[in-house]
C-alpha cells in the first residue's frame, strides 16, 4: 500500500503575546520576551495510507485542527514536513471560502477556482454541485441570505465535486441535517470505494468508528494513540472520564453495598448485546447492617456521545427491594431492542428513598454491541425486575 | 484564480450600489471640478487644463489605488487566508487587477475626451504610453507586495500609507506644473546635488511626467507662453523610464521574495 500523506516530524509553535505588539511603536519598545512560546504539536509522525480514511480524535485544544492545518498547507509547520499528492480539498468551517456578498452561483466559481478548477472545469460540475446541496431555487441569492445548514451544504459540495484525491473535513458535517449527513456519509463511502484517502477530524466517535479504518489520538499536541478506531477511541474515552473532575468512579456510605454485577445477553454472551437481542443485568447486594428502603438503579451510557441511552430503578419500575439483610440479587430484564453498535459504559447505582447514597459505581461496566449502524437513539424498551433471596 | 478574484472585488465593491462602475468615472470628473476650480483662483493658466491634469490624475489613481487596495488585500480576505490554502500572493495581484480596471474605464472615456476635445493626439510622444504603463503597473505591484506583507504584522502600515500618499500627491507634479518645479528647482543645489534630479528620484513623479508627455504632448503649448511640462527631451524621459523599470523589475523581485517569505505566517497572524 502507498502512502498518501506523509507526516513527519510535525511540530507547531505559536507565539502567545500578552499584549500583541502588532505596531511599529509597541515592535520597538516592547522586547520579544513578553511573548511565550506554545507548542500546539510536538513532533508528530505518521502515515496516512493510500485510499485508506484516518479520524483525528482529540480533545479541544489537543491540536487537531492545528494538524489539519499544517496539511491543508494553511499553517507552516515549525519543524517537520508534510508531502502529499494530488489534489487536495479542505473543509475547515462553515462557509470557509465564501464572500457574504457573493450569489450562492458566484462563490461556487470562486471556491472552485481556489480548489484548482477552471472556469469550463467548474461549468461541468456546477449542476451536479447545485442538486447536492439541494440549492436549486438560492443559486441566484447573496450567500450572506443563507442558513448555517445551506452553507454547509453548497460547501461539502462543492469539496466533494472538485474531485480531489484527499479531503480534509473538520467537523463541519455536524451541521447540516439527518438526510444531509447521511447523504454526505454515502459520499464519503462513495469516495473511500473510490481509494480516496479522507481526513475527518471529529468530536462525534461513533463517526471515526464507523466511517475510518484507522485514527490517530492527540493529546495536549503529542500522539497519545495510533491504532484502529475501536481502539483509539476506547483510549479516548478512558482519557475523557478520568480528565472529568466530576467523574467520580465510586462512592457512597456502604451501607448496602453492590458485591458483584453481571451484564449478560440473552445468547449468552457476557458484556455483549447483538441488535435485537434481549439483555440481562444482574445486580448482587451486600448489606452489613439490615436496611428497609433500599432502591438500585442501573443507567446504560453510550461510550461515544456520553448520553444515556436506558435508564432503570427498582422504585420506578413499580418493584420494592423488601427489607435487605445479608444477601440480595436484582435482575433487571430488558426486553429486545434495536441496539446501535458501539460501546456502551453501565453505572449501577444503590440509594434509599429518602436520597441518601449507598453505593454507585459511574459507567464501570462496559458493554460492546457489535456490527456496525449509526446514530444513537434512545431505546423505548421497559426492564422488568425479579428479586430473589439469597 | 486571479481573474475569479478580481471579478469577485469588482462585484462586491460595485453589487451594492446603484451606478456601480459609474462612480469609477465620477471620482476623476469631481477631481477635476475642484481643481479648474483652483486653477482659476490662483490663475494658473495652463492650455487644455483638463487633459494636463488628468493625464497625470489618472495614473495617480491607478497608484494610489492599488497601493490602498493591495496593502488591506490580505487583511479584508482574512477568511480566505485562515480556512484555504492557495497562492497568497494573488489577494496583492488582484487589487492591482481591480485598480487597473478602473483605470482602464477612466482611461478609455479619457482618450475619447482626448479626440474629441480638439487637443488630440502628438504622436512621437504617444509612444511614451505603453512604456511608462509597464513602468507603473510593475513599480505599483512591488510596492504593493510589500505594503500588504507587513501590514499583517503591523497595521501601522495601513495608516501610515494614507498619510504617505497625501504627501507623495503634492510632491509629484499633477496639479501643478513639472516645468514651475524644474524652473525653481535647477538653480538650487543640496548637498551638492542638483535639486531638481532629487525631485525626479520620485519615482512616481517620473511615471507622472511620463504620463502628461505621452498624452499631454506639448511642453510648449502656447507659443510665447511658459512650458507647462519640465524641459526634457523625448529620449531623455524615455530614458528615466527605462532606468525606472529597471530598478522596478529589481524591488518587484525582492519584494516578491519577502512577501513568499511572509505568507506563511499570514494565516496564524490574522
Amino acid at each position: 500500500m502507498t502512502t498518501a500523506i506523509r507526516i513527519d516530524g510535525i511540530s507547531k509553535m505559536f507565539r502567545l503575546y500578552r499584549e500583541r505588539p502588532t505596531s511599529l511603536k509597541q515592535r520597538l519598545l516592547v522586547s520579544r520576551s513578553r511573548s511565550e512560546e506554545f507548542w500546539a504539536l510536538r513532533d508528530i509522525t505518521f502515515d496516512i495510507a493510500e485510499g485508506s480514511s484516518m479520524g483525528l480524535i482529540g480533545h479541544n485544544g489537543s491540536g487537531k485542527t492545528t494538524l489539519l492545518k499544517c496539511i491543508a498547507g494553511i499553517l507552516r509547520p515549525t519543524a517537520g514536513t508534510i508531502r502529499y499528492h494530488g489534489r487536495l480539498a479542505a473543509l475547515l468551517e462553515l462557509g470557509a471560502g465564501f464572500h457574504p456578498d457573493l450569489t450562492g452561483r458566484e462563490n461556487v466559481y470562486l471556491n472552485a477556482s481556489f480548489l484548482g478548477l477552471s472556469r469550463r472545469e467548474t461549468d461541468r460540475i456546477f449542476d451536479d454541485v447545485v442538486a447536492f446541496a439541494e440549492l436549486e431555487d438560492f443559486m441566484d441569492n447573496q450567500v450572506k441570505f443563507y442558513s448555517s445548514g445551506m452553507l454547509v451544504r453548497l460547501g461539502f459540495a462543492v469539496a466533494v465535486h472538485v474531485d480531489p484525491e484527499v479531503l480534509l473535513i473538520d467537523e463541519v458535517l455536524a451541521v447540516g441535517d439527518e438526510s444531509f449527513q447521511r447523504r454526505c456519509l454515502d459520499r464519503i463511502r462513495r469516495f473511500q470505494a473510490d481509494g480516496r484517502t479522507i481526513v475527518l477530524v471529529t468530536h462525534a466517535l461513533d463517526v471515526v468508528r464507523d466511517v475510518c479504518d484507522e485514527a490517530v489520538m492527540l493529546d495536549h499536541g503529542t500522539m497519545h494513540a495510533i491504532g484502529t478506531p475501536d481502539d483509539v477511541v476506547r483510549t479516548m474515552r478512558h482519557r475523557m472520564l478520568s480528565d472529568d473532575p466530576t467523574f467520580v468512579p465510586e462512592q457512597g456510605s456502604r451501607e448496602v453495598e453492590i458485591s458483584g454485577v453481571a451484564i449478560e445477553s440473552e445468547g449468552g454472551f457476557r458484556d455483549t448485546v447483538r441488535p435485537g437481542e434481549g439483555l440481562t443485568i444482574t445486580v448482587d447486594l451486600r448489606a452489613d447492617v439490615p436496611v428497609t428502603d433500599a432502591a438500585v438503579s442501573f443507567a446504560i451510557v453510550s461510550g461515544s456521545t456520553n448520553h444515556p441511552v436506558l435508564e432503570g430503578k427498582t422504585s420506578e419500575l413499580g418493584v420494592s427491594l423488601g427489607p435487605v439483610d445479608r444477601k440480595k440479587r436484582v435482575r433487571f430484564r430488558i426486553p429486545p431492542a434495536p441496539w446501535v453498535s458501539g460501546t456502551y459504559f453501565v453505572t449501577v447505582g444503590l440509594d434509599s428513598a429518602d436520597g441518601r447514597l449507598f453505593h454507585v459505581q459511574t459507567q464501570h461496566y462496559p458493554l460492546t454491541v457489535p456490527d456496525v449502524d449509526h446514530a444513537v437513539h434512545a431505546l423505548a424498551a421497559r426492564p422488568t425486575v425479579e428479586i430473589e433471596d439469597l | 484564480m486571479l481573474v475569479n478574484l478580481i471579478r469577485k472585488e469588482l462585484k462586491v465593491k460595485y453589487t451594492a450600489s446603484v451606478l456601480g462602475a459609474v462612480w469609477s468615472l465620477l471620482n476623476p470628473v469631481v477631481f477635476l471640478a475642484v481643481f479648474s476650480f483652483v486653477a482659476a483662483v490662483f490663475r494658473n493658466r495652463v492650455p487644455d487644463f483638463p487633459v494636463f491634469l488628468l493625464s497625470g490624475l489618472l495614473a495617480w489613481n491607478f497608484f494610489a489605488n492599488t497601493m490602498q487596495g493591495g496593502a488591506s488585500s490580505v487583511i479584508d480576505n482574512a477568511n480566505l487566508v485562515k480556512k484555504m490554502a492557495f497562492p497568497r500572493e494573488i489577494l496583492p495581484l488582484s487589487s492591482v487587477g481591480v485598480a487597473l480596471f478602473d483605470f482602464g474605464l477612466q482611461s478609455a472615456v479619457f482618450l475619447v475626451f482626448i479626440g474629441v476635445s480638439g487637443h488630440g493626439f502628438h504622436l512621437p510622444e504617444l509612444w511614451l504610453l505603453p512604456l511608462v504603463l509597464v513602468v507603473t503597473i510593475v513599480f505599483a505591484t512591488a510596492l504593493t507586495l510589500w505594503t500588504a506583507a507587513l501590514n499583517v504584522r503591523y497595521r501601522d502600515v495601513g495608516h501610515l500609507l494614507n498619510l504617505a500618499l497625501l504627501v507623495w500627491f503634492w510632491a509629484t507634479p499633477i496639479v501643478y506644473q513639472g516645468w514651475l518645479v524644474q524652473d525653481k528647482l535647477e538653480s538650487i543645489r543640496i548637498l551638492g546635488f542638483d535639486a531638481w534630479v532629487l525631485y525626479l528620484l520620485n519615482p512616481v513623479a517620473v511615471i507622472v511626467l511620463g504620463f502628461q508627455r505621452a498624452l499631454y504632448g506639448v511642453v510648449v503649448p502656447a507659443a510665447g507662453e511658459d512650458p507647462v511640462l519640465p524641459l526634457i527631451s523625448l529620449s531623455g524621459q524615455a530614458g528615466m523610464l527605462l532606468a525606472l523599470l529597471g530598478v522596478s523589475v529589481l524591488l518587484l523581485f525582492l519584494a516578491w521574495r519577502s512577501f513568499f517569505h511572509r505568507s506563511g505566517d499570514f494565516a496564524e497572524e490574522l
